[in-house]
């Protein structure tokens, strides 16, 4: 069928063509700051993004298109891409220690070995941005004792006219200067180990900060011999060799400098988790604990709620709809609250348990209680889903069937396990399936009641209570050393290993449906 | 027959007594005067309102500006989390394309990864992403609501397919022969026969929004731009015992509108959840 040029237009709804619009406007109007931080991906991404838009919206061709473009760009965008990244630090060093580049590591090195030299003499400084936020690149307005100031950046200095700034009478510090904003004291302090790892190369030195308004002239200690990788102390004549992204002593000391910068190494992250002992002993114990935790709690939950379901499911028994609503106060309460509810419920001096049972148990505290109080938050904060699925699926039961059995004779437990329940199975079984994957990624009930604690001796990132996933967060994210190479490859195994399990438990639906078929 | 019906309402009650403790503890922990948990028991010692006002005049936990923060989030999130999730289910149930069935598979397995491991990657992005847009950087809803979106052609939308695979084609056929388009089709049709599917839907991703402590803790860092979850849950982090009467104040306060729709949605929540869906 051939559409002629006026039909098309008459085709184009309103609604369409505004949408389009609004995301050309936004387009239009974020493309020169792009361009300003000179972010080419950012502008590929941009118009690559309206154009497919105004594309699929604008043709008539791309019906299917346009129900699932914007959901699958924002896939793209803030799932695909986060997780294709953590695959790519996989395979790298990358974590405290190791997040710089080689050339951003020896820079810092070197500027960090700067050293005063004696008697020169020092500056007046204010640090300076070219926009009002401070993320951005910085420089400094140095002011000599004879009043002379000077703009200082990675590239050296240039002079400045008085003409171009205001100075503090007394001290010469630049105050205002034209084309720029002049940090406070807060904001030079934020600056941090930016500021501390500045240093402007002059002809004979490199200028450094010290403290928030002074600067010195010194020279480095450490200096690095780009043809030979390596990195020499000039104060103790130790040499330092470039290796698997940190300088090592090459006296065999087995010294190595503190910073280092981000290299690919291969599956090592993956081989570590299975050879390297010290990886591998609270990796495995985490794996049992975390199956152990998804199997029991999904047996749990579902044997309660099954009971309660069973129980209720009676014609003469009152008051059902008032045990259901009530039942399902654990389930509409919000889970984050109930966890911290719990969690100071287990207290040992002022928590509910203890004072109710006139005992002083520290619950979360041994390893075997906690694991229980885990399980018994867990079967509180799920039995209800289990009991309002048990009790629709109950209510599926052919009764013809039910009959027929009780006519043959059949015992009531009988007509349970051989009529109920096979009917019951077939319904729950995706849902147990989805709950056990579920609870095997239970991060929140884990971080909000024992944030993985108790840890047994000897080990500060395994705890007890810990499963992969809160394990992983803290390798990522907690306190001391991020590894995120190792962490993003734990990730990818679990990622292997949820993947695996939902397809097995999708291969047992089938096979139950089929066995139970009519 | 009659006298066997008491062991039914023995396990009734006994299971009760589970459900309810943790919920009474907490209403009594909001009553209690004192407002510590070393003196709130099972039963209030008295009844007081001087958590409640603690709660609203601290100034250092801005309640009030939680609670706006997360209906924002949380509604924004949740509306547009289901409409983009419905269009994907619409195109899947409905119309025949190339790569239907991959795409399908790739939704699915794409869920499987833990994806708020890669945190630091979003983390990084949103730097940038902040510097040039900066309605949308760290420490804005903006942001927050558009990583949440990034789920939002997941597991609804295969949950939402498999209803709208419950709905007779003949209805949309018969509209298309009348000459509905496929908007119209979408728009006039599905959505008013899927409605009760998608309360469902909404309501659980609204409540998986709000038990977010994870992105939320990261994003949003600023005492007024926290969302309940991370506010409250930085009231009793630190310390169970001083701050609790407030803790439990201010969660009773988010707990009770939930609770509610939960008991006004009961009927409806059996249908979604057989169908499929497991509460985030």
């Amino acid at each position: 069928m051939t559409v002629l040029p006026s039909e098309r237009l008459a085709r184009l709804s309103w609604p369409r063509v505004v949408f389009v619009g609004l995301v050309v406007l936004f387009a239009v109007l974020t493309i020169p700051t792009l361009v300003d931080k000179h972010s080419w991906t950012g502008v590929a991404v941009t118009v690559a993004g309206t154009a497919i838009l105004a594309y699929v919206y604008l043709t008539p061709k791309r019906i299917a298109a346009r129900f699932l473009v914007p959901g699958t760009i924002l896939l793209l965008a803030f799932q695909v891409y986060p997780i294709g990244y953590t695959i790519d630090t996989a395979f790298t060093n990358y974590g405290d220690g190791h997040r710089l580049s080689q050339s951003q590591a020896v820079a810092q090195i070197e500027a960090d070995s700067v050293m005063e030299n004696p008697g020169a003499q020092r500056y007046e400084l204010s640090v300076a941005t070219k926009t009002a936020d401070t993320s951005g690149a910085f420089v400094f307005f140095l002011t000599d004792p004879n009043g002379k100031v000077e703009r200082g950046d990675a590239a050296g200095l240039t002079p400045v006219p008085d003409s171009e700034v205001t100075k503090d009478q007394f001290t010469g510090k630049v105050i205002t200067a034209a084309g720029w904003h002049i940090l406070t004291g807060i904001q030079v302090n934020g600056l941090g180990q930016r500021l501390a790892s500045f240093a402007v190369p002059t002809g004979s030195g490199f200028i450094k900060s010290v403290g928030l308004s002074e600067a010195y002239v010194g020279q480095f200690t450490m200096k690095y011999d780009a043809a030979a990788h390596t990195m020499t102390d000039t104060r103790t004549g130790t040499v330092y060799k470039a290796s698997d992204g940190e300088f090592k002593a090459a006296d065999g000391s087995g010294k190595t400098l503190p910073i280092g910068w981000k290299v690919s190494v291969g599956f090592k992250n993956f081989t570590s988790v299975l050879t390297n002992a010290t990886i591998r002993g609270p990796f495995l114990r985490v794996l049992v604990w975390t199956i152990a935790f998804a199997v029991l709690s999904v047996l749990s939950t579902f044997g309660l709620g099954l009971l309660l379901a069973v129980v209720m499911d009676h014609p003469r028994m009152r008051g059902r709809r008032l045990y259901s609503s009530l039942l399902l106060l654990p389930y509409a309460m919000p889970a984050f609250i109930s966890t911290l509810v719990w969690a100071s419920m287990y207290n040992k001096d002022f928590g509910l348990l203890n004072k109710l049972f006139g005992t002083h148990i520290d619950w979360l505290g041994s390893p075997w209680s906690a694991r229980g109080s885990v399980l018994l938050t867990n079967l509180w904060l799920g039995f209800p889903y289990m009991f309002l699925v048990c009790a629709g699926l109950l209510q599926a039961v052919p009764q013809e069937l039910k009959e027929v059995a009780r006519v043959d004779g059949a015992s009531p437990f009988r007509v349970f396990r051989s009529v109920t329940m096979p009917t019951v199975l077939i319904g729950a079984m995706p849902l147990l399936i989805a709950s056990f994957g579920y609870n095997f990624n239970n991060f929140n009930v884990i971080r909000l009641l024992t944030d993985g604690a108790p840890y047994p001796s000897g080990s500060s990132t395994a705890g007890d209570t810990d499963i992969l996933i809160s394990y992983t967060y803290r390798l990522s994210f907690g306190g001391q050393g991020a590894q995120y190479g190792l962490a993003s490859a734990i990730s990818f195994l679990l990622f292997v290993l949820v993947g695996l399990i939902s397809y097995a438990g999708f291969r047992q639906t089938r096979q139950l449906e089929e066995v139970y078929a009519r | 027959m009659k006298d066997r019906l008491w062991w039914r309402h023995l396990i009734g009650i006994a299971a009760l007594v589970f459900a309810l403790v943790p919920i009474i503890f907490l209403v009594s922990a909001a009553l209690n005067p004192v407002g510590t948990l070393s003196t709130t028991s099972l039963i209030p010692s008295g009844a007081s309102l001087a958590n409640f006002s603690k709660l609203f005049h601290d100034p250092n936990s801005p309640y009030v500006r939680w609670y706006v923060n997360t209906l924002v989030i949380c509604g924004v999130s949740s509306v547009l989390n289901v409409l983009i999730g419905v269009s994907g289910a619409y195109a899947f149930s409905r119309l025949r394309f190339r790569g239907r069935r991959p795409g399908l598979t790739g939704i699915l397995l794409v869920q499987m990864f833990p994806n708020f491991l890669a945190l630091t990657a979003l983390y990084l992005l949103f730097i940038n992403i902040g510097s040039v847009l900066p309605a949308f950087g760290l420490n804005t809803s903006l942001g927050l609501i558009v990583v949440y979106l990034g789920g939002a052609m997941g597991v609804n939308t295969w949950l939402l397919k498999g209803y709208l695979d419950t709905i007779p084609v003949e209805l949309d056929e018969s509209a298309r022969i009348d000459g509905a388009t496929e908007a119209q089709v979408f728009f006039r049709i599905i959505l008013p026969l899927a409605r009760p599917m998608l309360v469902v839907v909404g309501l659980f991703s609204f409540v998986s929004f709000l038990n977010e402590i994870i992105l939320a803790g990261v994003f949003l860092t600023g005492s007024a731009h926290k969302t309940l979850a991370v506010g409250l849950y930085g009231l009793v982090s630190g310390n169970h015992n001083t701050d609790y009467g407030e803790f439990a104040a201010g969660s009773l306060l988010a707990g009770i509108p939930v609770v509610l729709i939960y008991l006004y949605l009961q009927k409806y929540l059996v249908k979604g959840l057989t169908a499929g869906a497991v509460k985030g």
